[in-house]
């Protein structure tokens, strides 16, 4: 889960280093060019990840931004302990980050339209899901709701928390039930599965969007590949459980490079709300 | 399959299934109540079915791929009330085990499951789920199919269902390859059955890199999976016990206690209108997990834009 593949990934852009090494060419870049260029390698199109604050940079008009929710924490709902126990790990996290837990939701806009926002931060315990991540989101969901506003999850997550138990996969079905309701009432989502989306967030609110769109070469997947490989024996296959290979087997709507996101996202949302006939609208 | 066994009677007075009942100091650890739950002789979803409801029609295949053995699903009556049936089957012979996967379903079985659900929905019948599996299969034509997507799309087609559901954990409840099957009015676990975000050895692995017998015992008590401990959290509303030593001593009698749950809770849920029906489900999950939420001041806020 959740934990592992922070280790595991490689990809982040290490804050100390001048230089970075791109993952997908190998080549050696200047940091401070590949981040001009929103952390997109410019010679062979790797897409690095990106924190939470670049990401809002880069997608949301400026000055738009009103985070909702920030205060939600959580205990220690289990008594959870491995090598330490859960709240000192969840601490650590909070001190690295500044937040109080994976997932950061709120109001902004883009392209000028108002959406409500979600973002998960992998750099919190791997973006995984525990039940603050599922209570910000449905909270997120119901606002949207009530103020008649399309939602945009960019997701990036190990999946559900395993310091959480049950718990944590429960709230698959709390956010699931929240966009059931947005559904109903005809209000646009769109799900853009970021590096990583895997686990309990891919087999729930990442994949129920009215658009699900990935960035390039994200891995996106119910297992871990470790997983498969051992309980199989399969040979996995070139590319497996990257955006490109969900596109090919018709899994995703669209593969957005990021330099296209804000303005493809600013156009779907146009697109979605303005095209609903008035009859239509509650 | 189990046949049909009503000749002998019921031997013993039905123990009224419980609201959280302490603790005997007998009462088994949690790793082996993940035994007793994994147990082949434990009575599967085809057993329940045999004991508890009458001319079962099996309805097979997605009407997409294919038909997925790991799950079984049809129209049944439970007394007199057509119900609909979904369920994870491990199996119990070596070959009827390989044909259902372990009980591992494909994405095509959560399609088959899903259909079923909307039939459900469309002609009224309350559904009834048996949740048996240590999660969804974890393989290269499953991800191909996608598993994710066939698992989310149930969890938010179950919300909407305008129908009773009644949610029976009798083995294993592995992750969201259970849940798929579990977004219920009412949640039943019987007493050795459990439910769990990750298998224990799953959790072992990634946590002490080894799962070892000794991590494996350890994973099953941090995760607080067995059936009190999920009483406690507010996962599962009620436990159905189970004859002594566990299910597969007297398949019978654990039906017969499981079967009087499950028609106490329908009866209840019976009475309520389709919109009452979806409102309880979504306030049931809408819940979970909050009550350990805290109210904590975050200094930095996102002021970037
Ligand atoms: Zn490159």
């Amino acid at each position: 889960m959740a934990e592992r593949a922070t280790k595991e990934q490689t990809g982040q852009a290490p804050a100390e280093d001048i230089w970075v090494k791109c993952p997908g060419c190998r080549e050696i870049a200047f940091r401070k060019e590949v981040e001009r260029n929103l952390n997109v390698c410019g010679k062979c199109g790797h897409h690095f990840r990106v924190t939470v604050a670049q990401r809002l940079a880069i997608t949301v008009d400026r000055g738009s931004w009103r985070e909702m929710f920030a205060e939600l924490a959580i205990g220690d709902p289990l008594g959870f302990v491995d090598s330490r126990p859960y709240p000192i790990r969840l601490e650590q996290a909070r001190k690295q980050s500044g937040r109080n837990d994976a997932a950061v939701t709120g109001l902004a806009a883009i392209g000028e339209r108002p959406v409500a926002l979600g973002l998960m931060d992998f750099e919190f315990m791997g973006g995984s899901m525990g039940v603050v991540v599922g209570e910000k989101l449905a909270r997120l969901f119901e606002h949207a709701l009530k103020r008649r506003l399309p939602v945009v999850v960019f997701s990036a997550s190990g999946g559900a928390r395993m310091q959480e138990g049950a718990l944590s996969l429960m709230q698959m079905a709390k956010v699931s039930s929240a966009i059931a309701r947005l559904r109903d009432a005809r209000l646009p989502y769109i799900s853009v599965l970021c590096d990583p989306t895997t686990g309990g967030v891919a087999a729930s609110f990442a994949m129920l969007g009215d658009l699900n769109i990935a960035e390039p070469g994200a891995l996106i997947g119910f297992a871990g590949r470790r997983v498969i490989e051992q309980t199989t024996n399969q040979q996995l296959p070139e590319g497996f459980q990257r955006a490109e290979f969900l596109l090919a087997h018709g899994m995703l709507d669209a593969i957005v490079p990021r330099p296209q996101m804000r303005d493809t996202l600013a156009r779907l949302l146009a697109d979605l709300i303005a095209r609903r006939p008035r009859a239509l609208r509650r | 399959m189990a046949a049909k066994a009503r000749n002998h009677k019921e031997r013993h007075a039905d123990p009224v299934s419980h609201r959280g009942a302490a603790q005997s100091p007998a009462a088994p650890s949690a790793i082996e109540r993940v035994r007793l739950a994994r147990n082949p002789a434990r009575p599967q979803t085809l057993d329940y079915v045999n004991y508890l409801f009458k001319d079962f029609f099996e309805i097979h295949g997605d009407r997409r791929y294919g038909d997925d053995g790991a799950i079984v699903a049809g129209l049944a009556h439970l007394g007199r009330t057509p119900v609909a049936i979904v369920g994870q089957q491990r199996g119990r012979s070596t070959a009827e085990r390989i044909r259902r996967n372990f009980g591992k379903p494909h994405p095509e079985g959560y399609r088959k499951a899903a259909r079923v659900y909307e039939l459900a929905d469309r002609f009224g019948l309350p559904l009834i789920t048996f949740i048996d599996t240590q999660g969804a299969e974890p393989g290269v034509g499953a991800e191909e199919r996608g598993q994710a997507e066939a698992i989310a799309h149930n969890l938010e087609a179950m919300v909407r269902l305008g129908v009773p559901v009644v949610a029976c954990v009798i083995g294993e409840g592995g992750s969201g390859g259970a849940l798929a099957l579990g977004v219920a009015n009412t949640v039943l676990i019987q007493e050795n059955a459990c439910y769990s975000v990750i298998t224990p050895e799953g959790c072992a692995a990634i946590l002490w890199r080894e799962a070892t017998e000794e991590n494996v015992t350890r994973a099953a008590e941090v995760l607080k999976l067995s059936a009190p401990d999920l009483l406690a959290l507010g996962v599962v509303d009620e436990i159905v016990t189970e004859p002594e030593g566990g299910a597969h001593t007297a398949p019978e009698q654990a039906a017969h206690t499981l079967g009087n749950a499950i028609r106490r809770h329908l009866e209840r849920l019976m009475k309520l209108a389709p919109a009452e029906l979806r409102r309880a489900r979504e306030r049931k999950f809408a819940a979970m997990g909050s009550a350990f939420l805290v109210s904590r001041r975050v200094e930095n806020g996102e002021s970037i834009s």
